[in-house]
């Protein structure tokens, strides 16, 4: 063989560029897997151009959002926290002092409606735009924005739409491909290492496969044989693209990790930055930690999750305007449902779905603004109420995506984006 | 056919003697054909000569030829994956290329349907159809699996097991059929939803019904109407789960403790809701038989009865065996399998019907059906495409017509246990315990991977990078290729009686992929072998090669 690498491994992998390089001056060079990489090659070279995208940062358990975005001091259903003045023109809790700071870069929609008030019946709603319905499985908005916005990239090689630290939900009708890409919230990926292996052997494997792959295709079986290698394709794409290195959050400056927090939220959030800077166009956040805070709710709060939570929304927010990519990405920060104003005998607060608050700016939304309002308790919307079509059609404007698309179910229902909702006037003006 | 399902009423007797009357006529009306099916299929049913009629009359009508005839090597692959789950062993393949016996092929299905991989593989299909992959909460999938295991091992009568899953009651361990019901049942037990997911399960799974947009509203093409489907579900109203709560002694803190189905006090109507917002009544009704309402009704009691014994049109075994023809052929007779309904016309409808009452008529034994199923022309034939079946591609929307085999992708669960037999990876493993545990690990990695409970398609091994990833980098795949003691590739390398390359890579195929490799792809192996000096290397790369193969992973 005449292939005579220069070196094997590289100290933290193998980079895209070397790995390719390799490759060029193989012998054994697989067409199929030429193929693919030079498309590749020719994509990285491509400027991008559609910036658009959204983090979802997502509160599992349902965050008391009365004590966060809509505070009550003057009420029996209060609490224990105080509201603060803003950088917008709304107060929000004392314990998140960072946020607001950038409040009049962010807004708040204090009247969300959204009757499911169970977690997974919540986080399927919250995140779909539907409500759960036995007869079909609708996809969750990260899949719906890589179904309209992943044909217009096509020199990103990562997934479109990605989760990190688990959680989401699953492309429904949408299908796999659009499936969100889970990764752990330090950015591990599984089984996507080269582990070490000399690319000249993953070549060899490659052309071996590719051999046997083609011979099942050339013996007339359809179409699943041929889909198969290209899932393939897309697989040793992902194990040996540069964009890989969005994963890499460990890679920026202690400055940076300072400015989220540097914790493992923070972790999460540079990586989401990092990967919209790739030109992925939906990446979810889960909070690490639960919001489910049936007891001790302001202790928690207080000295747990706000903290964090707080450092890390701000970190983000002024991260992606130093970067110039604030106009471009939509930050949305909920959970399935907000929390009772009532405080129960344990000090906490239960599921609530009837009044609660969102989080969300960037994108070209209206910032430091609060959208609707609630009762002096906090139980009841005045006006005007919003559901998460709603949002999601808000999003769904920011990035450009046309809100009469509609998705057929595999049964030929016909489904509106977005459930059907309308862009919150006041954040789109 | 075994004799103790059989109950010998007069009914059976009649269909039986209509069937000899049949074997006769078909003699006599197509000869040449029939003689030929002999030849292969010396005790020729005539159930199975009737369904390949039909099938037949649809190639003719559609003007398809059929594919031809798979080879011994294709066919043994599909018959092993669908009866047992798991690809046959190397030597399995070699004793049954060498058998030159004309008999071989059904001799191969009864032996399949005597392993005890059929009791393990139709446990967990089933396991997963009644609970889902994602055991629902306080339920007891080894219960549900307990019941089944019992039930395949025994071959009992499907409508008797449809019977007990519709009818238990009791302790989620001691009575395992509970768990089916049991994890359909959450939240508040007065709430007018309560059973509406078990009205929807159940519907779907033993009726092959699809009611679930009936909940809210009329059906638009089926005929089911709202009130059906809350006169249904007024069948279930008395019921409901207990879970017990014990205090653990070691930490003094209260902690789960077993669940059960109990009988719940319900009496009258159901009262739901129209979209219009008034308000109706729904009685306990199935078909045109209506049941009493009162409290001393039993109403699951009466459901199961008519279902499982009384109803004339045998719903039960009609979609019992749309299931399994689809499970086998890959479609059903309506797509998908469990939506049947003047709404949905079958691609077969005499097959469907005769298969139907001589499944109903045989006691619903299950392994007569798959016996009549496996022995049909259809399933004989080979996957490949010919230039005059072309249009005969479901995939693309077309009404099946079985001129071929379609290519199925493996189960999360055929995947899993062939890769065991590939790599003899299984045989390192312990006990059954930690066999079971092991492949608990896995299907829970898989799970992950997935991200998902959804009831149809995607549970199927349909191919995303994440599975990819899986499958080149795997630990499963990984340690299959290691070469260890035990592994298939130490056999291979340490066989003396392989004595060539050609002969190990012969044996690597046939170990993976079920049949001797091609020309190109010896050559291919060949030279993969002579590039590199450590062989072993070679020879993992080549099999690694191969259980990454689109041809691997599918069913064909």
């Amino acid at each position: 063989m005449s292939h005579q690498p220069t070196a094997i491994s590289h100290p933290r992998g193998m980079s895209r560029r070397h790995f390719l390089s390799h490759l060029a001056t193989s012998s054994l060079m697989a067409p199929a897997a030429a193929h693919f990489l030079s498309n590749l090659q020719t994509h990285a070279a491509e400027i991008q151009k559609n910036r658009k995208a959204c983090i979802l940062v997502w509160l599992q358990g349902g965050a008391p959002t009365i004590d966060m975005w809509d505070l009550k001091p003057d009420a029996k259903t209060g609490g224990e926290f105080n509201p603060i003045a803003t950088a917008g023109d709304m107060q929000i809790c004392e314990h998140l002092p960072e946020t607001a700071k950038v409040m009049d870069s962010l807004s708040l929609v204090r009247s969300m409606s959204t009757r499911e008030a169970d977690h997974e019946r919540g986080r399927y709603y919250m995140h779909t735009a539907f409500v759960p319905n036995p007869t079909v499985v609708h996809p969750t908005f990260g899949s719906v924005v890589s179904y309209e916005l992943s044909p217009q990239r096509p020199e990103l090689e990562i997934p479109a739409f990605i989760s990190i630290g688990g959680g989401s939900f699953g492309p429904g009708f949408l299908g796999m491909a659009h499936a969100p890409f889970v990764v752990s919230g330090d950015g591990q990926i599984r089984n996507a290492e080269l582990a070490g292996m000399d690319p000249r052997r993953l070549n060899q494997r490659l052309q071996a496969l590719s051999v046997v792959e083609e011979t099942f295709i050339n013996s007339d079986r359809g179409e699943l044989p041929v889909a198969h290698k290209d899932v393939y394709g897309k697989a040793v794409n992902l194990m040996t693209s540069q964009q890989m290195r969005a994963f890499k959050a460990d890679e920026e400056s202690q400055q940076t990790r300072d400015l989220y927090g540097s914790t493992d939220f923070g972790i999460s959030l540079i990586m989401a930055r990092r990967l919209v800077e790739t030109g992925v166009p939906f990446v979810e956040v889960q909070f690490p930690g639960s919001w489910d805070l049936h007891n001790d709710v302001f202790n928690s709060l207080r000295d747990v999750g706000l903290p964090k939570l707080d450092k890390g929304l701000a970190g983000l927010t002024r991260d992606l305007k130093e970067r110039g990519l604030w106009d471009d990405t939509v930050i949305v920060c909920m959970g399935e449902f907000g929390r009772t104003p009532r405080i129960n005998q344990n000090v906490g607060r239960d599921h609530w779905a009837r009044s609660w608050s969102v989080c969300l700016g960037g994108g070209g939304l209206t910032g430091g603004i609060a959208v609707g309002e609630t009762n002096e308790d906090g139980t009841q919307i005045i006006g005007k109420s919003y559901l998460p079509g709603d949002l999601w059609a808000t999003v769904a404007h920011a990035l450009r995506i046309p809100l009469d698309r509609v998705h057929k179910s595999k049964r030929g229902r016909p489904m509106k984006l977005a459930g059907g909702g309308t862009p919150i006037a006041e954040l789109i003006g | 056919m075994s004799i103790q399902h059989r109950f010998g009423s007069m009914f059976r007797y009649i269909v039986t003697l209509l069937g000899i009357i049949a074997i006769a006529g078909g003699t006599s009306r197509g000869a040449e054909v029939d003689r030929r099916r002999e030849a292969s299929h010396p005790d020729v049913d005539p159930v199975v000569t009737f369904v390949d009629e039909q099938i037949r009359q649809a190639w003719e009508d559609n003007e398809v030829t059929p594919s031809e005839r798979a080879d011994d090597a294709e066919w043994l692959r599909r018959v092993s994956l669908d009866i047992v789950g798991h690809i046959s062993t190397a030597d399995e393949i070699e004793a049954f290329l060498a058998d030159e016996s004309e008999a071989k092929r059904a001799d191969v299905v009864e032996r399949l349907l005597d392993n005890s991989a059929y009791v393990t593989n139709w446990t967990h299909v089933w396991t997963n159809l009644l609970l889902g992959r994602q055991t629902p909460r306080r339920t007891s999938r080894d219960g549900m699996e307990k019941f089944l295991r019992e039930a395949f091992t025994k071959n009992r009568p499907w409508n008797d097991v449809v019977y007990d899953l519709l009818t238990a009651e009791g302790h989620y361990e001691e009575n395992g059929a509970v768990n089916f019901l049991l994890g359909q049942l959450d939240g508040n037990p007065n709430s007018e939803d309560y059973t509406v997911e078990a009205t929807a399960r159940v519907t779907r799974l033993f009726l092959g019904t699809q009611v679930q947009c009936t909940q809210c509203h009329d059906h638009p093409f089926n005929d089911w109407k709202h009130v059906q489907f809350w006169e249904f579900d007024s069948f279930l109203k008395q019921m409901r789960r207990v879970d017990h709560r014990k205090t653990d002694p070691k930490t003094g803190q209260r902690v789960d403790d077993y669940s059960e189905l109990v009988w719940r006090n319900y009496e009258g109507p159901v009262y739901f809701e129209r979209r219009s917002g008034v308000m109706e009544v729904a009685y306990p009704r199935y078909v045109d038989q209506e049941f009493d309402s009162k409290k001393e009704t039993d109403r699951r009691l009466e459901l199961a009865k008519v279902m499982a014994h009384d109803d004339p049109d045998h719903q039960v075994a009609r979609a019992m065996v749309n299931r399994m023809w689809g499970h086998f052929l890959g479609y059903g007779f309506t797509r998908p399998v469990d939506d049947m309904g003047p709404h949905n016309p079958p691609s077969h409808p005499d097959v469907l019907d005769r298969l139907t009452d001589e499944f109903a008529a045989s006691g619903y034994d299950l392994k007569k059906l798959i016996r009549w199923i496996t022995s049909s022309e259809a399933y004989h034939l080979t996957s490949r495409f010919n230039d005059k079946n072309r249009i005969d591609d479901p995939s693309a929307g077309e009404v099946p017509l079985f001129s071929h085999m379609y290519v199925k992708p493996f189960t999360a669960e055929q995947l899993y246990e062939s890769l065991l037999i590939a790599t003899q990876a299984g045989e390192s493993v312990g006990n059954y315990q930690q066999a079971e545990e092991r492949r608990q690990r896995w299907m829970r990695e898989f799970l992950l991977i997935f991200g998902g409970n959804e009831q149809d398609e995607p549970t199927l091994f349909s191919g995303t990078i994440p599975q990819a990833l899986m499958m080149m980098n795997g630990e499963l795949v990984q340690s299959a290729g290691s070469g260890e003691p035990g592994s298939t590739l130490h056999a291979v390398l340490s066989d003396s009686r392989l004595k060539s390359d050609a002969l190990r890579v012969h044996k690597l195929y046939l170990s993976s992929l079920g049949r001797p490799p091609s020309r190109r792809e010896t050559s291919m192996s060949q030279k993969l072998i002579n590039s590199n000096p450590d062989k072993l290397a070679a020879y993992q790369d080549l099999y690694w090669a191969l259980l990454n193969s689109n041809e691997f992973v599918m069913n064909h």
